[in-house]
């Protein structure tokens, strides 16, 4: 008899070293101003730390948040005792109210559709929990974030099955696409509960368009399953187009009270907009109430820390701060990316044009030796190894397309943007992007790619040190 | 096509709204020494409100902590940016030194082992997704807390097959009521992964002996592939430190460090009862088996403490003057306002489970009940929240298999409070209110409802009924 679960032991299974060589590698050697200029410059995090000031500075004018005290009196007792798995009322209103500004109020969030969990990364899994049976598949457009495989799959036994998007339109959703998936679903004999989306996505830093949500609404019609849109880079839009959620598609088509709109389910998380992926704060919002009242108890197994809720509550409920902030944060990021996208550019290396998040989605198909994920791991293993950067290959986001990666902006000073890009554009010029590495390390690794092995616990192998990083 | 998973609906079946009640008739009316001096008195819910002056005092000569502070600059961005499933190693650090301390450093614990939850519900979920799989079982020593049944089988698919524990021997486990759970199992065609234990035990507030850890131990040494799983969030609270005895220590003691047992058992530690912190979600697995401890730490990604939350608990336990000083306080406070509960309830000749730990008493009114049934347990039960205007706990609710048994806390209310509690009970019990029934119409309907409800449905959605407003009281 076993001694452990299966889902421990078949984590043992296949760990390609190769994928965690990069983390290992920038642990090793991380890039330090100071200390370590010659080290490995860390581009594969997607965190947002462009606005730390603006939330110092307001943590030093409203110093009772922090310390536990509600007008000068000590909150302390209440909140230590507070577990309530319904959240803190005033931030859940809050949250609710910064989501409504995030979509430039056009759309309202009723505070008791919302349901806390410990970061989205709880937050997708209770979802799956809530919504699916061991077995049963989501539908997920790639590349999409490698966590998910982790996150959706692990322990609810749930399967995700690939809507295959490529860079001729973009990666935009597409109807044969989504049929495609379906099908091939039905092929593997899954039962298909829904659709799952990242808008704005990521790795590729685009908002879903309009088009692309409302041919999501009426697929899931069509087929009765649910839509569930993470939307925890909502707040991290810079282009001059605003924000479209499902939220707003839904109260377009006036669809708000029917019975699509249950199946409808929004994640969201103060991870990315607000820099704060360590205080653990993500939600649920549905307008299934049995979903709620599901995913209400669920939570018992991720409440955020009532400490956090509070300081939250507080900063999420000054206007003044929220107006400014998302003001600032937008056009920072925007600066941010445009230097990353120049850079590049300089570099003679494209990107697909975003218009979100912390991230670009960079081409570097020209820099393969041959268009295969082999080669886009050869050139992979040069840029982290040579170049001295770690950014993320494609083909852990289960792009179709080798040559594809993630590379961080916004985790970085813009000098160390700027030293990153200079030092891509030093290997690009340079011949040595031709030349290919040792003889028996290129066969050592043809070898480890041979081995089939799924791509989530590659993942999870290369998660081993940093999760989270979406 | 079903739209929501089974875990999502079988929810909804089979509410018991007469558990509900309970919580329902405590919201409706609660107690406040000015507001309401004749609501209801909460005493099912387990918090520990004795110390908070300690904490606070803390807190106010140690405004670093909470502000993001250390050594007057600020940390705010490095805790913003923290979100390492490793947990904070100053806070995995100190909090192996206070397991330790509140084991009078009798054993010690290596942080490394540890791996930290959103509290000890999320880390007695991990363990079983870690140590189980679907349809496997764990052994688990009646009465037991209700939040088990879901904690541990709903979203994993463990089961539960229950140690039958009895008050003629002050519900200790025996070597027999363990073979004959297992052979229960058995028969129930269950694979048994291993035992969950609580020590101190809720609901019965006693530490777990040395015998019974020699029984158990030597159980999961005969089967080589059952775990221990020893639920330790009650360890601060027991009245004297030398009186807790932790499953590590006999494992020391019997120098079983090297064998393969010590892989095989697990510790689940929070700051939830000892502290009286529930609201933070600070919960702990510690496993010498690392490839659990690997496991679990990656699921902890589904429930990781607010590194805002770990940064100020750090400072906090860091300080050992602080840590020795609260451990002996609270253990005193624990002690002298039990104290108080049970000569209140001697007084009017109410007995309890004799007690040296916990935040409750396992209070044995039996002889109060008008038959030896369940049915009357519900029915003083409901008589105690409406009439005598307390909420307590009934023994059913635990799994106990003799009726007239109560949970009663005493630490998460005043001195005052209790009295006032004391004196009501002791005006019911005196007036002889014991036996006469309630209105007839309301006695006939919650006969035929707890008829339907006992043969239907299962104990874990009662207690999520019961814990519909409020979760987490154990």
């Amino acid at each position: 008899m076993k001694q452990l679960s299966t889902k421990v032991t078949s984590n043992a299974h296949g760990q390609d070293s190769s994928y965690f060589l990069g983390w290992e590698e920038y642990e090793k050697n991380p890039y330090d101003e100071i200390k370590n200029p010659n080290g490995i410059i860390q581009m594969g995090l997607a965190e947002n730390q462009l606005c730390f000031d603006l939330i110092e500075t307001w943590l030093a004018k409203n110093p009772d948040a922090a310390g536990l005290k509600k007008d000068g009196q000590s909150i302390f007792k209440e909140l230590a005792l507070f577990q309530d798995y319904h959240g803190l009322p005033e931030f859940k209103k809050a949250l609710a109210e910064f989501m409504e500004e995030i979509r430039g109020n056009r759309v309202t969030f009723d505070p008791s559709k919302i349901v806390l969990a410990a970061g989205s990364t709880s937050a997708n899994e209770t979802l799956m929990f809530c919504l699916a049976e061991p077995g049963d598949a989501f539908l997920l457009p790639t590349p999409y974030y490698p966590g998910f495989d982790r996150d959706l799959k692990w322990r609810t036994g749930a399967e995700i099955v690939p809507i295959h998007c490529s860079s001729s339109n973009g990666f935009q959703i597409t109807e044969s696409a989504l049929q495609q998936a379906y099908q091939q679903a039905q092929k593997l004999d899954l039962k298909v509960k829904g659709v799952l989306v990242t808008n704005p996505s990521n790795p590729l830093g685009t908002m879903l368009t309009r088009r692309e949500l409302n041919l999501l609404v009426e697929f899931i019609t069509s087929k009765n399953i649910h839509l569930i849109s993470d939307e925890i880079y909502s707040g991290t839009v810079f282009g001059f187009e605003q924000f479209v959620s499902v939220m707003d598609v839904l109260k377009d088509k006036k669809l708000e009270n029917s019975e699509v709109s249950k199946r409808v389910h929004v994640v969201y998380s103060l991870s990315k907009d607000l820099g704060l992926p360590g205080f653990r704060v993500g939600a649920i919002y549905s307008n299934d109430e049995m979903v709620v009242s599901a995913a209400t108890k669920m939570s018992s197994f991720g409440l955020v820390s009532s400490q956090t809720q509070y300081l939250l509550s507080a900063l999420l409920s000054d206007k003044k701060f929220t107006s400014t902030y998302l003001d600032e944060n937008q056009k920072r990021l925007k600066i941010r990316q445009r230097q990353l996208v120049s850079g590049l550019e300089a570099a003679g290396v494209t990107c697909l044009k975003s218009n979100a998040g912390l991230f670009c989605w960079v081409d570097m198909r020209h820099l393969l030796d041959t268009n295969t994920f082999e080669a886009e791991l050869e050139l992979w293993k040069k840029i982290v190894y040579e170049v001295k950067l770690n950014i993320s290959p494609g083909s852990s986001c289960h792009c179709t397309e080798p040559g594809w990666f993630r590379v961080c902006f916004a985790n970085m000073s813009e000098e160390t943007l700027d030293l990153a890009m200079g030092r891509l554009k030093e290997y690009v010029e340079s011949t040595d992007s031709r030349r290919s590495i040792s003889k028996s390390s290129h066969e050592r690794i043809k070898s480890l790619r041979k081995r089939t092995v799924s791509n989530w616990v590659f993942r999870v192998s290369w998660t081993d040190r940093v999760p989270d990083e979406r | 096509m079903e739209l929501l998973s089974r875990k999502a609906t079988c929810n909804s079946h089979g509410q018991d709204s007469s558990y509900f009640l309970g919580w329902e008739e405590y919201e409706k009316n609660p107690y406040d020494v000015i507001k309401n001096p004749h609501g209801i008195i909460q005493m099912g819910l387990a918090e520990n409100q004795l110390c908070f002056d300690l904490l606070e005092s803390w807190l106010a000569q140690n405004p670093d902590a909470a502000c993001f502070k250390r050594d007057g600059q600020s940390i705010f961005r490095e805790l913003a940016l923290f979100q390492d499933y490793h947990g904070l190693s100053s806070f995995k650090n100190a909090l192996s030194d206070f397991m330790s301390e509140n084991r009078g450093y009798r054993v010690s614990f290596d942080s490394n082992n540890l791996v930290l939850t959103a509290g000890a519900t999320s880390a007695n979920e991990t363990l079983m997704f870690c140590l189980a799989d679907p349809g496997d079982a764990f052994l688990l020593p009646t009465p037991y807390y209700p939040g088990f049944d879901r904690d541990l089988k709903w979203r994993t698919g463990v089961e539960i097959v229950p140690i039958h524990c009895s008050s003629t021997n002050g519900f200790r486990i025996t070597k027999l009521a363990l073979e004959e759970a297992h052979a229960q199992a058995k028969k129930l065609n269950l694979n048994v992964k291993g035992v969950l234990i609580t020590n101190p035990s809720n609901p019965l507030g006693t530490t777990t002996t040395q015998t019974e850890l020699d029984i158990l131990l030597e159980f999961i040494s005969t089967n080589k592939n059952m775990h221990l799983v020893s639920d330790e969030i009650y360890s601060g609270t027991a009245f004297s430190s030398s009186e807790f005895i932790s499953v590590m220590e006999v494992l020391k003691n019997n120098q079983l460090e090297d064998t393969d047992v010590f892989n095989r058992v697990h510790i689940v530690y929070s700051l939830s009862k000892d502290l009286g912190l529930p609201g933070f979600r600070v919960g702990a697995v510690y496993s010498n088996d690392k490839d659990v401890v690997s496991a679990a730490t990656k699921m902890s990604s589904f429930g990781l403490v607010s590194s805002q939350t770990q940064y100020l608990l750090s400072s906090l336990l860091s300080d050992k003057k602080f840590t020795k000083k609260y451990l002996r306080e609270n253990q005193k406070r624990l002690k002298n306002r039990q104290r108080k509960l049970v000569s209140g309830l001697e007084a009017m000749g109410i007995g309890s489970l004799k007690s040296n730990a916990g935040l409750f008493c396992w209070v044995d009114m039996r002889h109060l009940l008008s038959s030896k049934t369940f049915e009357a347990e519900m029915d003083l039960w409901k008589k105690i929240v409406y009439e005598v205007k307390l909420n307590i706990s009934p023994g059913s609710s635990c799994h106990c298999e003799e009726p007239g048994w109560f949970r009663v806390c005493f630490a998460n209310m005043s001195e005052e409070t209790l009295k006032l509690a004391l004196k009501r009970l002791k005006k019911f019990v005196d007036d002889g209110n014991s036996v006469k029934s309630c209105q007839i119409t309301e006695s006939q309907k919650l006969k035929s409802s707890r008829k339907k409800t006992m043969t239907t449905v299962s104990n874990w959605v009662f207690r999520l009924s019961f814990q519909d407003r409020e979760a987490e009281e154990r």
